[in-house]
């Protein structure tokens, strides 16, 4: 589903976020990413949904070459994955229900099947009595759950979460994770970065850790 | 397929709407700059179309008098007649004869005092013609062949007045031309404007639209429906202040007709005109948006 061949990441300033990363995730698998702040969590996420170009080496998404894909092609790889930003990126000037209907306006979706998507989508994350109100007034947990929502309401094959519990206290952070292995058991590929050691203390998914832009086993 | 298409669109021209609407001051603004812009040129056009007409077409095909001698027959007439009739040169010509021509003079007004002490009809059997040829050369050369007719007392055009008029509507075209070229380069930066302040304000929301995967095409829609709907509506603006203008001027010149016993009405733009008018506004308003997202929208790349 997911692969990194040689793959680099070298900042102009000389910095080097990635090393000569080999990566492999199947299709339908969970995969942590771990890592101190730093390590090149972020920057690896980006570089999968071609937010930025790796320096060298081959990243595949699904048998497409995403160095090879055209400007043009991007936003259409892009729609094959749900990305949870870290800072959220919600839109503040639209409510709830609004933020999450944004990717099924951009792709073309007739209004009544968006509806019912974006309806099931607030439904999933706990949120469907709040569609009508403002982002501003939202919890940090119900932010998070807002962006889970608009990151899987148009059903992505690959779903990307950097630092999906940040700021929140265990019990939130536990109902997330609970979220996130509910759609990998519907086959959704899901990668997720996070530091926060306490949520990879009972998994049995695979875990990654990152230092100094180096894949360590 | 064609149906969620349509559909997009229309909520993007909704949407388009809306935004005009949540900034009154701004949008009224900006649409009576350019109202105001395009109607400059367009009125000096409405009005030199006005003096083409007043002047009875005069400049376009040039209208010859042939004044038969006062003994002419009725042979005679016919076989001028004929004659026209064969000329390739002539568009049209319309057969004016004494009778016809005292009762005209006598319906003018300002002449009924001398027409009503006119013993006998001084007035001679004419034609009116219009010809193809319409460069001062040819149609000197015409006269000439003309009067070479048996039977013509008098050719009489004023071949000079043609050119002068010619000339001053001519000039009249080149500053409606310049006019035009000018406050469109203006209106197009007006919208080059505000569209890069839109862009601006909208950063976010651009940013996060690229961010899930939307098309250069998406994003631009909305700033090019806004661009177009305003030229639209700054077009619309410059028709009304021409109609506004034309229904003062009218009411100007009504007292100086009367006093000249004239019957002049200043026209309208024709409906092909206007049309193309409000099209023109709106392709310049579209233009200057789409410049504006082209050289802008590509700076804003997620990080």
């Amino acid at each position: 589903m997911i692969a990194l061949k040689n793959v680099s990441k070298r900042y102009p300033d000389g910095y080097i976020a990635l090393n000569n990363i080999e990566l492999a995730v199947e299709s339908g698998e969970m995969v942590f990413l771990t890592g101190h702040s730093g390590a090149g969590k972020s920057t690896l996420l980006k570089l999968i949904a071609a937010i930025e170009c790796p320096t060298s080496g081959v990243i595949t998404i699904s048998g497409q070459n995403i160095a090879q894909l055209k400007p043009a092609a991007i936003p259409y790889l892009r729609r094959k994955i749900g990305f949870i930003f870290q800072d959220h990126k919600l839109l503040f000037d639209r409510n709830v229900f609004e933020n999450v209907l944004l990717p099924l306006q951009i792709s073309d979706f007739d209004s009544n099947t968006a509806m019912s998507r974006v309806r099931a989508a607030l439904d999933k994350v706990g949120l469907l009595k709040k569609e009508k109100v403002m982002p501003i007034t939202l919890s940090g947990g119900e932010r998070q759950r807002l962006c889970i929502a608009r990151a899987v309401v148009h059903r992505p094959a690959i779903l990307i979460a950097d630092e999906p519990t940040g700021n929140l206290d265990a019990e939130y952070a536990r109902d997330i994770m609970t979220m996130f292995k509910s759609f990998n058991q519907v086959g959704v590929t899901v990668l997720i970065a996070t530091h926060d050691a306490s949520l990879l203390e009972d998994t049995q998914h695979r875990i990654l850790s990152l230092k100094q832009g180096k894949l360590a086993a | 397929m064609i149906r969620v298409w349509l559909m997009q669109h229309g909520i993007v021209f909704f949407y388009t709407f809306k935004r005009l609407a949540s900034t009154p001051v701004t949008a009224l603004l900006s649409i009576t700059v350019m109202g105001i812009a395009l109607s400059l040129p367009t009125g000096v056009y409405v009005l030199m179309e006005n003096l083409q007409s007043i002047s009875g077409q005069a400049a376009g095909s040039p209208q010859i008098s042939l004044f038969l001698k006062q003994d002419a027959q009725k042979e005679d007439i016919d076989k001028i007649q004929q004659r026209l009739q064969e000329d390739s040169q002539i568009v049209n010509y319309r057969f004016v004869s004494k009778d016809s021509a005292l009762t005209q003079l006598q319906q003018s007004s300002g002449f009924t005092d001398i027409t009503a002490n006119l013993t006998y009809n001084p007035l001679p059997d004419a034609f009116v013609v219009h010809t193809r040829e319409n460069t001062s050369d040819s149609l000197e050369q015409w006269k000439l062949t003309l009067q070479s007719w048996p039977e013509i007392a008098h050719v009489q055009f004023d071949s000079a007045w043609v050119d002068r008029l010619n000339a001053l509507l001519k000039l009249g075209r080149s500053v409606v031309l310049m006019l035009a070229t000018l406050l469109s380069i203006a209106i197009v930066a007006i919208m080059f404007n505000t569209i890069r302040l839109q862009i601006l304000t909208k950063r976010d929301e651009i940013e996060i639209s690229k961010l899930i995967g939307a098309t250069d095409s998406f994003i631009q829609r909305p700033f090019l429906y806004f661009g177009a709907i305003q030229g639209l509506s700054g077009g619309i603006t410059a028709w009304l202040i021409i109609t506004w203008g034309i229904a003062v001027l009218n009411d100007e010149l009504m007292p100086l007709a009367q006093l000249y016993d004239l019957d002049i009405q200043l026209q309208h733009l024709s409906l092909q005109d206007s049309i193309s008018l409000l099209l023109f506004s709106a392709w310049l308003g579209w233009l200057g948006a789409r410049i504006s997202v082209a050289s802008h929208l590509w700076q804003i790349e997620p990080e």
